[in-house]
């Protein structure tokens, strides 16, 4: 079973730590970590899962997500939103442009970790 | 009785609480003891810079020795009520309260307003936290670093077996997150502190400290007549201002007094005053100023116009009051939107225009009082700016015989605390039973 996941994140500690993580568990990690051209890679790569950071240079995380939910065959792609903005208002507002799960930072491995695992097994078993 | 019949009784009673004598009060307000007694028995008037040096020595705002301290202090418990959700019936008897516990009724007013202030200060900080993008970039980068060490960290711990190549690189990004953090967190501090001591950012609420300051010199500054222009010595003999905020807005407000204090130089504009009477326009083309700048003039008189206080308030294009020097019996918020009837903000509907009316402030004394108010451009119009004003209204207590009144406009403090049934520019309903 495919498991690959695309890290879109500027920070590059973070993006090594998360990609060292995901790799033990047997994923494919691709990272990138360029706003801009985001939705394009994304895109082209078709991942089974997408971790996207909210404060990226070039375009927001908050509207990348709402780029994808416009594409009709990445509607219903999972999507882990990581940010430092913890408040319910950026909470509200990335629940309404459809993200799957949101996170602050700093997180735990742990959560990282199930919660990738989990967004895949609901995406698989729908 | 008439509303300002029993300052003297006021007087007397403030008095024996500071426990002080007769004869000491009147020593230090430089008049004889028996003609303090006069006063203290009512059979003698007092305003101007009597009061306020009474007041002083009193340790009270001067409008608590008059009835309009309680019209302020009522309607500073009727909005302390309607925040609190106090039922209508309770909330009507606020009169009865304010009389039959006048201490009590002053440290719940004092409450109410310390709660706003905080209130505000709160709201400013919030905001500060959601808006401010230096604060907003410098938490970011902490909580990035953070995260990243948080998450090196745990794999370096949990992790059993670890490749040398991957345990080599971990460590080297903790010792550069490390580093990170620590420079991070180093600016974030120096950020606000330096926004706290010099910065240009305010934390607290300036303007009521600026407020404050001119309430307890009487609106008026003797350093500030007669060609003096040291407002730095004056800002840093204000122990009161704490922020640089405050500071800074000070320096405007006094900067303004001063100018208007050498344009309308007080003995001048005294003896114009009497000459000519209370004609703010005459008295502009007289001294060669402004419209704004003489009613500004008029009311820091130290001795007030024709023996009784002046009001003046000042509002920007928003509404929002700038300045507020209180006259006794006219209620003016301290917080939230005052009343759209009060004739400073017609001015604003039409700018340059200067208006009059008689106003009557619904309450407990239903005074009436006479308000001239101008807006004129905030700056030099230009070509392709749009102009901003602001907003001038002095008060004054209503005079004049019958036959010149005009017709009498009732106005409120705001809704939420105004009697009036029947009102089209009410926003909301008032707390008060016979106002819905």
């Amino acid at each position: 079973m495919s498991r690959h996941v695309l890290l879109v994140e500027d920070e590059p500690n973070i993006t090594e730590a998360i990609r060292f993580l995901l790799m033990r568990d047997g994923w494919t990690v691709d990272a990138h970590s360029d706003g801009a051209d985001a939705v394009d890679i994304i895109c082209a790569a078709r991942p089974d899962l997408v971790i996207l950071d909210v404060m990226l240079p070039g375009k927001s995380g908050m509207e990348i997500l709402r780029d994808l939910r416009e594409i009709d065959e990445l509607r219903a792609m999972p999507v882990l939103m990581l940010t430092a903005r913890g408040q319910s208002r950026d909470r509200d507002m990335a629940e309404k442009a459809g993200v799957s799960r949101f996170m602050t930072k700093p997180f735990s491995n742990a959560e990282v970790l199930t919660a990738v695992r989990d967004l895949h097994a609901q995406a698989t078993q729908s | 009785m008439a509303r300002d019949t029993l300052t003297g009784s006021r007087i007397r009673e403030r008095r024996s609480i500071a426990g002080l004598r007769q004869a000491d009060l009147a020593r230090q307000v430089g008049i004889s003891a028996s003609y303090l007694n006069l006063i203290e028995h009512n059979r003698r008037r007092i305003g101007g810079k009597l009061l306020v040096d009474i007041a002083q020595v009193l340790g009270v705002e001067p409008s608590m020795l008059t009835e309009g301290a309680e019209a302020a202090l009522i309607a500073t418990l009727r909005e302390a009520a309607a925040g609190a959700g106090a039922p209508s019936h309770e909330a009507d008897r606020v009169d009865e309260f304010a009389g039959r516990f006048p201490a009590w009724a002053e440290v719940l007013a004092w409450a109410h307003r310390r709660v706003g202030s905080l209130e505000r200060t709160v709201e400013t900080l919030s905001d500060r936290l959601t808006h401010d993008p230096h604060l907003a970039a410098s938490l970011h980068e902490v909580l990035s670093t953070a995260a990243a060490i948080h998450s090196t960290a745990s794999i370096l711990a949990e992790t059993g077996e670890l490749e040398a190549e991957w345990r080599d690189r971990f460590h080297k990004n903790l010792n550069q997150d490390s580093q990170r953090l620590a420079e991070s967190s180093k600016a974030l501090v120096t950020y606000l502190d330096e926004s706290q001591e010099g910065g240009d950012d305010p934390r607290g609420v300036p303007q009521e400290e600026v407020e404050a300051l001119f309430a307890s010199r009487g609106h008026h500054f003797e350093e500030l007549e007669g060609g003096g222009t040291d407002i730095e010595g004056l800002i840093a003999g204000a122990p009161g201002l704490t922020s640089a905020a405050a500071r800074q807005v000070a320096q405007v407000t006094l900067g303004i007094y001063a100018r208007d204090a050498q344009a309308m130089p007080l003995t001048e504009f005294r003896a114009a005053l009497a000459q000519s009477g209370l004609d703010p326009v005459a008295l502009a083309a007289q001294f060669q100023t402004d419209l704004p700048s003489v009613l500004r003039r008029i009311a820091t008189l130290p001795e007030g116009v024709g023996g009784a206080e002046a009001g003046l308030v000042v509002c920007d294009a928003s509404g929002s009051i700038l300045y507020r020097k209180a006259i006794p019996g006219f209620a003016l918020p301290r917080h939230g939107d005052s009343c759209p009837l009060w004739p400073l903000f017609t001015a604003l509907n039409r700018p340059l225009v200067p208006i009059r009316r008689r106003v009557s402030q619904l309450g407990r004394t239903a005074a009436e009082f006479d308000c001239m108010a101008v807006a004129v451009p905030q700056f030099m119009p230009d070509f392709d700016h749009d102009p901003v004003y602001r907003a001038f209204m002095l008060i004054l207590p209503a005079s004049g015989t019958e036959e010149s009144r005009q017709d009498v406009q009732p106005v409120g403090s705001s809704c939420r605390v105004c009697p009036r049934g029947t009102c089209g520019a009410r926003r909301e309903p008032s707390i008060l039973s016979e106002g819905f």
